[in-house]
């Protein structure tokens, strides 16, 4: 197999705190010590591959991936579109994309959410696809609800969706959160806020997209993905022992 | 002014927070029928080369108390040291497997077979090792760490050999409780805090 190179080694500075006292539950669960650093090995420049094969013709359409009683799914029907890149902006062709959320009423369809608001009998709330050989990934759902949880004495979640990514390596493995123009919950939320650097938060934002709109169908949200690059050189190998 | 550079800075993570397994893990949902079934069940299938191994374990956070929410997921070569898709490397072993603690106990369960030796950069061979990757709730970045075995040499490994307080590297040693089954808690913080990685 090519040599790809080591992975570009992650920026911490860019990525949330792990401690993080308004975010309340990171306090028992962050580790204390520094973490160990090294290069990376094959066992993180490997990573598990999914294929066509797994992916059903519903799995990216979340308006209808649960229709039980055929109907689609409540709420304001949106695009989400976008393009996963590495650090060198190289696509990321042919990788498992899964989202997770709430339906429109800001309630998820889990054992352990009890929120007033109703299910919706015909969405389940989970989705996935492979990204397309310029690393492109389209999914249909329904604009998810803001819900209050237990944290602070009144806390709110914004609009959002969970992302989930594998790219081709395990050390490129990435969980994050996408957010929509305009929510005024964003800058009060505790878990938003665990992102310290600005920039990066507002990289979490998915903009309205007009033109990928479909008139009389669905508005459209773009989010694009960066994961970890991998450092060609004509001199990584290095002779073991130096 | 330098030249400009056009590299992109990787995307934030966020946490995966409490309903994780929606995305991951929909049947401990409760969610059926979206898919034919979980992504990840198994790392292994009917016939995989090497000897059969079950390694049982907690997450425990800082008051020792086991999550019931974590999501793991590991990543592992063969019994040859031989990753799925390289050359050679067995068929019947995909390598990749997802788990949650138990919502009742959060004891977590991985059957799999003992993973070979895979060299690192160097060409320095490193012990035999399974990597995992931690995501729950409060974990804002997923944690990655490496399950070794009480029962190989892990002398030579270099990633042990970097740990400088030796009395942490036992954090990630799995300890042999019988034939074929290992235990491997992970504490997230306070005492035995496990060592994760930044690889």
């Amino acid at each position: 197999m090519t040599d790809l190179g080591p992975l570009v080694p992650r920026q911490r500075d860019m990525h949330p705190v792990p401690y993080d006292p308004d975010y309340k539950t990171s306090v028992p669960r962050s580790p204390k010590w520094p973490l160990l650093s090294m290069e990376s090995t094959p066992s993180e420049e490997t990573g598990p591959r999914f294929g066509h094969g797994v992916i059903g013709p519903l799995d990216n359409n979340l308006v209808l991936n649960f229709a039980t009683d055929g109907s689609p799914a409540i709420g304001e029907r949106i695009l989400v579109h976008g393009q996963v890149l590495d650090e060198f902006a190289r696509p990321v062709p042919n990788t498992l994309i899964e989202i997770w959320q709430a339906n429109a009423g800001g309630r998820y369809r889990h054992i352990k959410d009890t929120y007033l608001a109703p299910l919706d009998p015909n969405f389940g709330g989970c989705g996935r696809t492979l990204t397309d050989d310029q690393g492109r990934y389209q999914f249909l759902t329904i604009r998810p609800g803001a819900y209050p949880w237990p944290n602070r004495g009144n806390e709110w979640r914004p609009m959002h969706i969970h992302f989930s990514v594998f790219g081709h390596s395990f050390g490129q493995r990435l969980i994050t959160q996408m957010y929509f123009e305009g929510d005024p919950l964003i800058a009060r939320c505790p878990i938003a806020a665990t992102i310290k650097n600005r920039s990066q938060l507002d990289r979490l934002v998915a903009p309205l997209d007009m033109p990928m709109a479909r008139p009389l169908d669905f508005l459209a949200y773009k989010f694009d993905i960066v994961l970890r690059g991998r450092r060609q050189t004509m001199f990584e190998n290095r002779l073991e022992g130096l | 002014m330098p030249q400009h550079l056009s590299n992109l800075t990787e995307t934030a993570s966020q946490t995966g927070g409490p309903y994780v397994h929606i995305g991951c893990i929909p049947s401990f949902a409760g969610i059926e029928g979206v898919y034919p079934q979980d992504l990840g069940l198994s790392p292994i299938q009917p016939g995989a080369l090497g000897q059969q191994i079950t390694i049982t374990g907690q997450v425990i956070d800082g008051t020792g108390w086991a999550l019931r929410d974590a999501l793991i997921e590991s990543w592992q070569p063969d019994s040859a040291g031989r990753f799925a898709g390289q050359p050679g490397a067995d068929p019947a072993v995909s390598g990749f497997c997802r788990f949650a603690a138990d919502k009742d106990s959060g004891e977590f369960c991985l059957t799999t077979v003992k993973p070979g030796a895979v060299p690192a950069r160097t060409g320095q061979m490193q012990a035999p090792h399974i990597s995992l990757w931690i995501a729950a709730r409060g974990i804002n970045v997923g944690l990655h760490t490496r399950i070794y075995f009480e029962d190989e040499d892990n002398s030579a490994d270099p990633l042990l050999a970097r740990i400088e307080q030796r009395n942490r590297v036992s954090t990630l040693i799995a300890r042999k409780t019988g034939e074929g089954a290992y235990r491997f808690d992970i504490r997230l913080q306070g005492e035995g805090e496990t060592v994760f990685l930044d690889i």
